[in-house]
């Protein structure tokens, strides 16, 4: 095969090949939970749908739908809920397929790598050549199927995958015209809004927005729009830059005792992260290749390069080190290092001028003084006591009062699980009890008789409480109560029947009732717990 | 020959430790602007001194988790951080109820044996640090309340504490809103006291619905000193 030699100006990009495995988060997830990859399966982060696989998508489940819309196009959607951290670990595997035919392999995101082309298509006789091993090697290994796409420049080559073409060299910029503008805004790139208002203007093609003078692109729409301007061009995102990032920026941290857990790693992460990028912020740099290697106690050396088409902040670095650390250290058996990690290099493998990452940081609100020293507090008490020590509380959609409640580790992204302004039939009025037992105690309600009282198959109380015993204690006279709050929860699940009831107990002789909340299981042998005090 | 009489107030106001009420409120104007005091909601603010709670002092709630939740609630919503230490069972939909905002709760729910370091370290860096007094010896409560003065944080104790500026005790009357199986709790008078040390040493007490309607915190009636006689009887 004859391949005329690609123009060597600074401008294009080197030639990528991207190989990328479509609906990677519904693979990985299907996978994990052992659900055939044929089923429809759909991933769901906020009871939203952030990824569907074929099955699904046929069935009508699309993309950011509601999880009861999606179950009711495809009544056997299996659901799973979003886990970076699983798609990064399963991910490795696919990695390390394609690491065994070519060099310099970088993971853009879990479900995406990125090869330079070049040398190895010399080497297996042709890119064809080269894609077809791959492929048979990614299938064979990891057992996924996976598409390959060929261009110049990272952003091109992804699109190329998706489509699954070999872009000639020089004919990017035909390639890309034709595509919708709304290609522009790649997962991580933060283009929603420059996309949007392109479409508004009429421009729907990249090939209209790259028709565009680059001067007027720069006046209306100012660097972020040059950015995308160059990218829907066919260039790369921005001159290389010629120097090597100096040495002194490699950031080599060793480990004492060593790592073997993937979430002391993660903590760890967060303190070399904020290091790594500081030093590289000092000469004005920031980040896009970044290499994560590690040396184990036995010897082993493992290593990765991770790219990023935006220049990448400490958040960035820390999340890409701990997927990487995921998907060393719960490896399958035989493929995992055989000891923790002693020795972590990070290093600067390609740098930009650090400009826009500075502008980033500067619009998320620039960290407050007040700020910065309570996080360090933080920190502290968490190398006390281990990163589950601190927790931030995040209010969630639910029922009960402690169910409504997610206890985030210091530093985890605080991000709702369910959307909090939901209805939830059942869920207790306001006020909620000021002090929710972390264990519940066992308690028994009686009647004026003596009996115990439960639950009947209409959720009424089968008698009016009287008394009310806390584990096995003596009985405290009901002076006033409310409910019983049946919890429906799922109908196609059976189980005991469930409900709330708000209880007020005689005090002391001088003091006022005491109220409480109670939480009763079942209605043969009624198992009534204490949840909460009104104190 | 005529000597020069000082008005009978001044006199007084210029003892030691004695001060007017007039310079008593401007110098709580200026602590509250100046960001020394962290702000309370407006129907607790007449129990404390500084009408706020003052950076430095350690403030202990007797009895109702509610009380402390609803302490938190002014000052974590204006920007300050906080940090809550030692109790695992916080009811953490009543606070944001009460109006905390989360986002800058952090909570160090079992902090064991290390509980002296991790409450210095939390009063290095946060505002507003509660413990649950509990299972703190008075030796180390001791530090912390001298820790928490020099960093000029305020420190929240529930339960009693040794050297406590102020002592905020409740005291429950019924709850409305049950009837015989139908309703929801609703409402709640509490009479707040509030007593201590220094320019808290006269007791004032006020009534606040907490909860009040809707879970949040409502004034009732403005906080009065306790007559000096109620004082001797109590």
């Amino acid at each position: 095969m004859t391949v005329p030699s690609p123009r060597r100006s600074g401008e294009l990009a080197t030639r990528m090949l991207v190989l990328w495995c479509p609906d990677w988060p519904v693979v990985a997830a299907a996978a994990v939970g052992g659900v055939s990859v044929t089923a429809p399966a759909a991933v769901f982060s906020a009871n939203r749908v952030v990824a569907s696989n074929a099955g699904a998508r046929r069935n009508g489940v699309r993309r950011g739908m509601r999880r009861r819309e999606a179950q009711s196009n495809c009544p056997d959607l299996a659901v799973f809920a979003a886990d970076d951290g699983r798609d990064a670990r399963l991910f490795e595997s696919v990695a390390r397929a394609v690491e065994g035919l070519v060099v310099g392999v970088e993971v853009v995101r879990p479900g995406l790598v990125a090869v330079p082309v070049d040398g190895a298509a010399a080497y297996f006789g042709g890119e064809h050549a080269l894609v077809e091993r791959l492929v048979d090697e990614v299938s064979a290994a990891a057992g996924v199927e996976c598409q390959v796409g060929v261009a110049e420049g990272l952003f091109a080559a992804t699109l190329a995958a998706r489509c699954g073409e070999f872009v000639e060299p020089g004919r990017v910029a035909e390639f890309l015209a034709p595509l919708p503008i709304t290609e522009l805004d790649q997962p991580g790139a933060d283009r929603a809004e420059l996309v949007d208002l392109l479409r508004r203007l009429g421009l729907r093609t990249l090939g209209a927005f790259a028709a565009l003078p680059e001067r007027d692109v720069v006046n209306r729409f100012g660097a972020a729009g040059v950015l995308a301007h160059r990218l829907a061009r066919g260039r790369s995102e921005r001159p290389p830059l010629r120097r090597s990032p100096p040495p002194e920026l490699t950031l080599t941290e060793e480990f004492d005792p060593v790592v073997e857990r993937v979430d002391v790693a993660a903590f760890l992460a967060k303190g070399l992260a904020s290091r790594f990028c500081a030093a590289l912020a000092g000469h004005g740099l920031a980040c896009t290749r970044l290499g994560i290697y590690a040396v184990t106690e036995e010897g082993e050396h493992l290593g990765r390069a991770w790219r990023c088409a935006e220049p990448l902040t400490p958040a960035g670095v820390a999340d890409r080190v701990r997927w990487q650390f995921e998907g060393w250290l719960r490896a399958a058996p035989g493929q995992r290092p055989t000891s923790g990690v002693v020795r972590l290099r990070l290093e600067p493998e390609e740098v930009v001028e650090g400009r826009s990452l500075q502008l980033d940081l500067w619009q998320n609100g620039g960290t407050e003084e007040d700020d910065e020293r309570a996080a360090r507090a933080f920190v502290r008490v968490q190398g006390l006591l281990g990163p589950e020590g601190v927790v931030t509380p995040l209010l969630d959609g639910g029922r009960d009062p402690a169910g409504r409640v997610r206890l985030v580790p210091w530093g985890d992204p605080r991000e709702p699980s369910t959307p909090p302004d939901a209805t939830w039939p059942g869920r207790l009025p306001a006020p909620s009890p000021a002090t929710v037992l972390d264990r519940p105690v066992p308690a028994q309600v009686v009647d004026a008789e003596g009996n115990p009282i439960g639950i009947s198959a209409r959720d009424r109380l089968t008698a009016t409480p009287h008394a009310l015993s806390i584990t096995g204690g003596p009985r405290r006279e009901v002076v006033g109560w409310a409910g019983p709050w049946p919890l429906a929860g799922d109908r196609r699940r059976t189980g005991p029947r469930r409900a709330r009831l708000q209880l007020l107990l005689a005090g002391e002789p001088d003091d006022p009732p005491e109220a409480v909340l109670l939480h009763c299981a079942g209605t043969e042998n009624p198992l009534w717990t204490v949840e909460g005090v009104y104190d | 020959m005529t000597a020069v009489v000082e008005p009978p107030v001044a006199r007084l106001a210029a003892l030691p430790g004695v001060s007017t009420a007039s310079r008593v409120a401007v110098q709580a104007e200026r602590a509250r602007v100046t960001g020394r005091v962290l702000p309370v909601a407006p129907a607790l603010a007449g129990l404390l001194p500084a009408a706020g709670l003052r950076r430095g002092s350690t403030v202990a709630v007797h009895g109702g988790t509610s009380l402390l939740l609803a302490l938190l609630a002014e000052a974590t919503a204006t920007g300050s951080w906080a940090a809550v230490v030692g109790m695992p069972s916080l009811g953490l939909a009543a606070a944001a109820e009460y109006g905390v905002d989360l986002r800058r709760v952090a909570l160090v729910p079992r902090p064991g044996a290390e509980l002296p370091a991790v409450a210095a370290a939390l009063l290095d860096g946060v505002d507003l640090v509660a413990i649950h007094s509990e299972t703190v010896q008075a030796a180390v409560a001791r530090r912390l309340s001298a820790r928490a003065r020099h960093r000029g944080a305020v420190l929240l104790t529930f339960g009693a504490w040794p050297g406590a500026d102020v002592e905020l005790s409740c005291r429950f009357s019924a709850w409305a809103g049950l009837e015989d199986g139908y309703g929801h709790l609703r409402e709640r008078e509490v009479t707040v006291r509030a007593r201590g040390r220094g320019a808290a040493a006269r007791p004032m007490t006020a009534s606040v619905a907490l909860p009040g309607p809707g879970g949040s915190l409502a004034p009732s009636s403005a906080p009065v000193a306790v007559p000096l006689r109620d004082e001797a009887t109590a």
